[in-house]
């Protein structure tokens, strides 16, 4: 069913009991052509573009728990381009492009909303290495403009810029581009956009394990509703890659570290703009309902409890008040944690695996959002023509033992 | 808060605590092939389960030491020292 003002005109007239489902929960087959083992964002994105880019419709998405309940519904919902390295810049950027267009692509709307992302510099090495910042940026073709003192206070009125302030401001650093997009609706859309192109998607459907035959090549999993042969399987599965690889008998450069994130109580419109704090790790934003979504940085130890400690959420809500003193009334209504696959260099891996007919993507670390269409497009192409693709190919396991790392110090956004 | 007994300061808030890595790695010989090396610095079985790994009471007594510590539930399970061999249940 396509989604347009005459549809919402036509369940109006029929008391809204014409609406479908907007995918359908198909019992599992024997077997696929390609089975993705993850049914978030970047799952999603990659059964899409199978059958949208490729032609290769026989996949179905296996999800542990429902579609978008790991880092997908977890995340502060930036999405952004502002990376150092060329390689970098021309993956994240692709994936904003393509957020750019996708609520049109998708007949589902996203909630895409450009409304800039300030990084603020509260010392002379900010400005310093957010003018390097802008000017790489500029160097790969992506929107970038330093602020002064006075523009981030235009922006930005709730901001304490006055001399005594905790963590005075000095300035700042803008990409109009980034913003926000409703975190959920990627993986709604993508998951509708598959579906209809004739994807499976299975959700309650835990791989337990990785079937081989002789050769060592993958064969299908073992799940939880049984086995699923497959001629290809991808994982795109965020902080529990390691434990998918050690089923499968490999082992990543992956960590997994909580990452936490708050809303507020909602409030009028009161903050136009995404606003970075790379010193303290403090980044929020006003959701579209009127909350401040404040985003945290790691819990620093490894930890797959999809909760964070207290100790990091005191530290980012002491940080974002003294930035913004008038929110100290505000109430925390939620808080939680997302599991985040953080390795060395914080630029993800998407491609082969050392088991023959295994293809991974994964390492994005604390900012898979952001990358979702690019991820899934990328990961699609490799399992569907056997090649890496051109954004993807400095991005390989094998880097870090020949050690062409790229190591993107810009990745966080905050420091790590 | 996650609390850590630390083997010379007994139990304290995390936040006094640096995580340090897994712990019982051994550093491979200088003729190492770029594979061992690489398994060495960067490839970690980041256990889903009991993971034995370094701390270090950085705002306390400087000390290092071992925990075996469970990554979904953070309950430590054994505290020893650096030299000493792995705990048997690890």
């Amino acid at each position: 069913m396509k989604y347009s003002a005459l549809a919402l005109l036509r369940g109006a007239l029929t008391s809204h009991r014409n609406w479908v489902p907007v995918w359908r929960s198909p019992e599992p087959k024997a077997s696929y052509d390609i089975v993705i083992v993850g049914g978030g964002g970047h799952g999603l994105a990659t059964a899409y573009y199978l059958a949208k880019n490729h032609g290769i419709t026989n996949v179905a998405v296996l999800e542990r728990g429902w579609l978008g309940g790991g880092n997908t519904g977890r995340n502060t919902t930036i999405v952004r381009s502002n990376y150092l390295y060329p390689e970098s810049a021309r993956l994240y950027d692709f994936a904003l492009r393509l957020y750019e267009g996708l609520s049109r692509q998708l007949n589902f709307n996203i909630m895409l909303s450009q409304r800039g992302l300030i990084d603020l510099a509260h010392s002379r090495h900010d400005l310093d290495s957010m003018a390097r910042w802008v000017n790489a940026m500029h160097m790969n073709g992506v929107d970038a403009e330093l602020l002064s003192r006075d523009e981030v206070a235009e922006w930005l009125p709730l901001l304490d810029m006055s001399p005594d302030a905790r963590y005075p401001v000095l300035g700042g650093f803008l990409q109009r581009r980034a913003g926000t997009a409703r975190h959920d609706a990627v993986a709604w859309g993508y998951a509708r956009g598959a579906d209809a192109l004739g994807v499976d998607i299975i959700q309650n459907c835990e791989v337990t394990g990785f079937l081989t035959d002789a050769s060592g090549r993958v064969v299908g999993v073992e799940t939880s509703r049984g086995r699923i042969a497959a001629e290809r399987i991808g994982i795109a599965a965020a902080g529990h890659s390691s434990v998918l690889a050690k089923l499968a008998g490999f082992r990543l450069p992956v960590v997994s570290y909580a990452l936490q994130a708050m809303v507020t109580e909602p409030l009028k419109p009161a903050l136009d703009a995404v606003v970075l704090s790379p010193s303290t790790g403090a980044y929020l934003s006003q959701s579209d309902k009127g909350e401040m979504v404040i985003g945290a940085f790691l819990d620093l130890f490894p930890s797959y409890a999809q909760r964070g400690s207290f100790a990091v959420l005191q530290a980012i809500v002491a940080a974002t008040l003294a930035m913004f003193p008038s929110f100290s009334r505000l109430r925390l209504m939620r808080q939680w944690a997302g599991i985040v696959d953080v390795v060395h260099d914080s630029s993800p891996i998407i491609g082969p695996t050392p088991i023959p007919g295994l293809y991974i993507n994964c390492g994005w670390g604390t900012g898979g959002f952001k990358a979702i269409p690019a991820g899934g497009w990328t990961l699609a192409h490799v399992l569907a023509t056997g090649r890496n693709h051109e954004l993807a190919e400095p991005f390989q396991l094998e880097r870090f033992t020949t050690g062409r790392l790229i190591d993107e110090a810009a990745a966080a956004g905050i420091a790590h | 808060m996650m609390q850590i007994k630390c083997p010379w300061c007994g139990m304290r808030d995390e936040s006094e605590f640096l995580w340090g890595g897994t712990t019982h790695l051994t550093r491979p010989p200088l003729t190492a092939t770029d594979a061992e090396w690489a398994e060495y610095l960067f490839f970690r079985d980041n256990p889903k389960g009991v993971h034995l790994e370094r701390w270090r009471h950085a705002h306390g007594c400087g000390q290092w030491f071992n925990l075996a510590r469970h990554t979904v539930t953070h309950e430590v399970s054994s505290v020893y020292a650096m030299t000493e061999p792995p705990p048997r249940s690890g």
